[in-house]
């Protein structure tokens, strides 16, 4: 896919700075997103990538840089600004409370209620039951609480909470980290129909056979700086790689 | 929605007879400890109440002045105030917090309410004394200033991110002791009439009304259980079998009636019965006799513990309370407000401090400096021993409450077999230490965390 003349990105940062102390982990860094485009974002331990996306979920705020989206420039100070742009995020870290079910998870900040206002803990069940099923068949516990699940498990219900809600930006942070191949297949396809539907989804993601088969483009990024961004289809995966390690910008890259 | 049931049902298929009930083991472990108490004191002044030893137990029990309407019914009241602040204290200790001022709150809320009726309104705003306004103003006045202290203490831990244990601690010096300046450290009373009233013995239903209460309340708790079944079922969830759900509501029919009946069997004695028909301007005919009832201080902690519930299970505050305790990172990604939610808790339990300082003040029926002192404690304490781990994100409000009879059962029951009073401390110290042992054993038999 080009990258003229798609009209406005879904997503633009702009120049993006934070550090923490005296590290900075992000450095003047520029990417975006298209509708129906996925991005791959890769990078060494370390390189930024987790803590870039951050700032677009609002778990960061940047110290300097823009955040513009379908061409508004918007500000981003906390989770709940973003969930209001409809950017949905799997965080590396999960970010589930352990101590609650699978369904409290999936609706968590976003319960259904019922006409009292009282949580619909049957309805939320019986929806949680519903996407389990389309993305991990096997899962069955959905009475425990999550910390009672495999790492796996963890993941799926995580993925879940991220595409139950008609997200048009999806950021995920390592999404197949702990899954299995199946599930990971999975995984693979649902990123293909979220594709089709019209979303715009930055992966994260260190394998880089998944990322030469899902990815449109690819960013990648070197101690806090991105070292270019590549079209996937135009390079090997040695030229990424090479980007990866070595910082080596191939000639297709920009 | 058949292939969901199917899936449930698919675990296999002889079950124990507890886990068919679907009862929590833990709460049923607390129930069995509260019993053995009782049992225990019974059964210990029954043989000293006996002429001659015998080594018959029914005589034992039957000779007990443990379980007797009247100690029943005193240590019902004795716990009130207690476990109203236990309730709190689980949504505080959830969110990986704790309050230590929580006695000194209530010795505050108490000195401000104790001006306000025995001073403030009747004399200085000359409402005169027996103002039916008086009480109404008082509670409210009273409640407002638990709530905003509250608020104040979630405000600094929540924004300020000073340790809840920092100041709280603070909070425990400071609060008790504006209360003494305010009143200049003295005791105030006589309180105002009405405002007696939700002390205990002094305001109670009769019988008649708390056989209503009591009948509301087991058509309520029937009613709750098969409601919960037909939601299940209406989302084809698996349900229990109709005999598990019969033996529940059995049981609890049972347990709501026995307690208004022991409550009802307590006689006002004869002096003060006399004394009411003096005050109505009546003669008390010859035999006649009345029962106490449920004290309106009990039926608020039963309103409070529904009321506490229902936050903790039905409403997303509730649920927010619990996610926060179990990972606060996920909770503020989630899109909550964690530092609100922060002052919202405090709040509460500024609240419900308030709430048993009405109760504490019109049982002791005035006001003195010391009131609620080492209550912090005997809270924290019945939280902890109705399963609050302190680690955050677990707890269940009818745990706490159950926590606090206990320990005032214990209290009591040693009071009145005459241990020495180091020993009794000593005692509660060590359960308190012993619950949370067990409670570490069998989440370690279990599997949690
Ligand atoms: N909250 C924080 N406080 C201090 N330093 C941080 C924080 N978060 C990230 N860093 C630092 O910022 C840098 C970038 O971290 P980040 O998590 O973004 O890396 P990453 O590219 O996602 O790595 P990985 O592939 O291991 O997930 C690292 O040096 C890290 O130590
Ligand atoms: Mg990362």
């Amino acid at each position: 896919m080009s990258t003229e003349n798609r009209g406005t990105p879904l997503v633009e940062l702009r120049d993006i700075s934070i550090a923490f102390g005296g590290i900075k982990a992000v450095d003047h860094v520029s990417i975006d997103l298209y509708p129906g485009e996925v991005v791959g974002l890769l990078g060494h331990n370390g390189a930024g990538k987790s803590t870039l996306i951050k700032c677009l979920s609002g778990a960061y705020q940047a110290d300097a840089g823009e955040i513009w989206i379908s061409g508004d420039k918007v500000e981003i100070r906390n989770p709940r600004d973003a969930r209001a742009h409809n950017i949905e995020t799997i965080y590396q870290t999960l970010a589930l409370a352990d101590n609650l079910d699978a369904a409290s998870n999936l609706f968590l900040g976003r319960e259904l209620v019922t006409p009292f206002g009282m949580v619909d803990d049957g309805r939320m069940e019986a929806e949680t039951r519903k996407i389990m099923g389309r993305l991990n068949p096997n899962f069955r516990k959905f009475k425990e609480p999550v910390s009672a699940l495999s790492g796996g498990q963890r993941q799926s219900v995580a993925i879940a909470r991220a595409v139950y809600f008609n997200a048009k930006i999806l950021i995920m942070d390592e999404p197949t980290a702990a899954l299995g191949p199946h599930e990971t297949q999975m995984v693979a396809e649902l990123i293909q129909e979220l594709k089709r539907q019209g979303l715009g989804i930055f992966l994260i993601e260190h394998d880089i056979h998944a990322v030469m088969e899902l990815c449109d483009r690819a960013v990648v990024m070197k101690n806090g700086q991105r070292v270019g961004t590549v079209n996937v289809k135009d390079v090997t995966d040695d030229d990424i790689l090479g980007m990866i390690i070595m910082g080596k910008k191939p000639p297709q890259a920009y | 929605m058949t292939k969901a049931a199917s899936d449930t049902q698919s675990t296999p298929a002889r079950r124990s007879f507890l886990e068919t009930l679907e009862i929590d083991t833990r709460l049923l472990g607390m129930i069995g400890a509260f019993i053995v108490i009782c049992l225990a004191f019974q059964i210990w002044t029954g043989i000293r109440a006996l002429p001659e030893i015998t080594y018959n137990p029914f005589a034992w029990l039957a000779n007990g002045r443990y379980l007797l309407p009247q100690n029943v019914f005193n240590i019902t009241i004795q716990m009130v105030s207690v476990a109203i602040m236990a309730t709190g204290m689980v949504f505080i200790i959830v969110t990986r917090h704790i309050d230590l001022s929580v006695g000194a709150l209530l010795a505050l809320c108490s000195a401000l309410m104790g001006l306000l009726q025995v001073w403030i309104m009747p004399t200085a705003l000359g409402l005169g004394i027996g103002n039916p306004a008086i009480a109404p103003m008082t509670m409210v006045a009273g409640l407002a200033l638990g709530a905003l202290v509250g608020a104040f203490n979630g405000w600094l831990v929540g924004y300020q991110r000073i340790p809840a244990f920092i100041v709280t601690l603070g909070g425990l010096l400071i609060w008790r002791n504006v209360g003494w300046y305010m009143t200049s450290g003295k005791t105030l009373g006589p309180l105002d009439q009405t405002f007696l009233l939700f002390g205990g013995a002094e305001g109670t239903l009769g019988t008649t009304l708390s056989w209503v209460v009591g009948f509301i309340a087991a058509a309520l708790a029937v009613f709750g259980l098969f409601q919960a079944r037909k939601t299940k079922a209406g989302h084809g969830f698996a349900v229990k079998p109709l005999w598990a759900e019969g033996v529940l509501a059995g049981v609890s029919v049972v347990a709501i009636l026995g307690f208004i009946a022991a409550l009802n069997a307590y006689q006002i004695p004869a002096a003060k019965l006399k004394r009411m028909f003096d005050a109505r301007g009546e003669v008390m005919p010859d035999g006649y006799s009345e029962g106490f009832g449920l004290p309106i201080s009990v039926l608020i902690l039963l309103l409070v513990a529904v009321v506490m519930t229902i936050v903790a299970r039905r409403t997303r505050f509730g649920r927010y309370v619990f996610a926060t305790g179990g990972n606060p990172d996920a909770a503020e990604l989630s899109g909550i407000n964690t530092r609100l939610l922060t002052v919202k808790v405090f709040s509460l339990m500024g609240f419900l401090c308030a709430l048993s300082a009405i109760v504490a003040q019109a049982r002791l029926q005035n006001h003195t400096n010391d009131i609620g002192t080492l209550d912090e404690l005997r809270v924290i304490a019945a939280a902890v021993i109705g399963g609050t781990a302190l680690a955050g994100g677990v707890g269940t409000i009818h745990g706490a409450i159950l926590g606090a009879l206990i320990m005032q059962s214990l209290q009591s029951g040693m009071a009145m077999v005459g241990v020495d009073s180091p020993f009794q401390n000593i005692i509660v110290g060590l359960v308190l230490v012993l619950a949370v042992w067990i409670d570490i054993q069998y989440r370690k038999r279990k599997g949690i965390r």
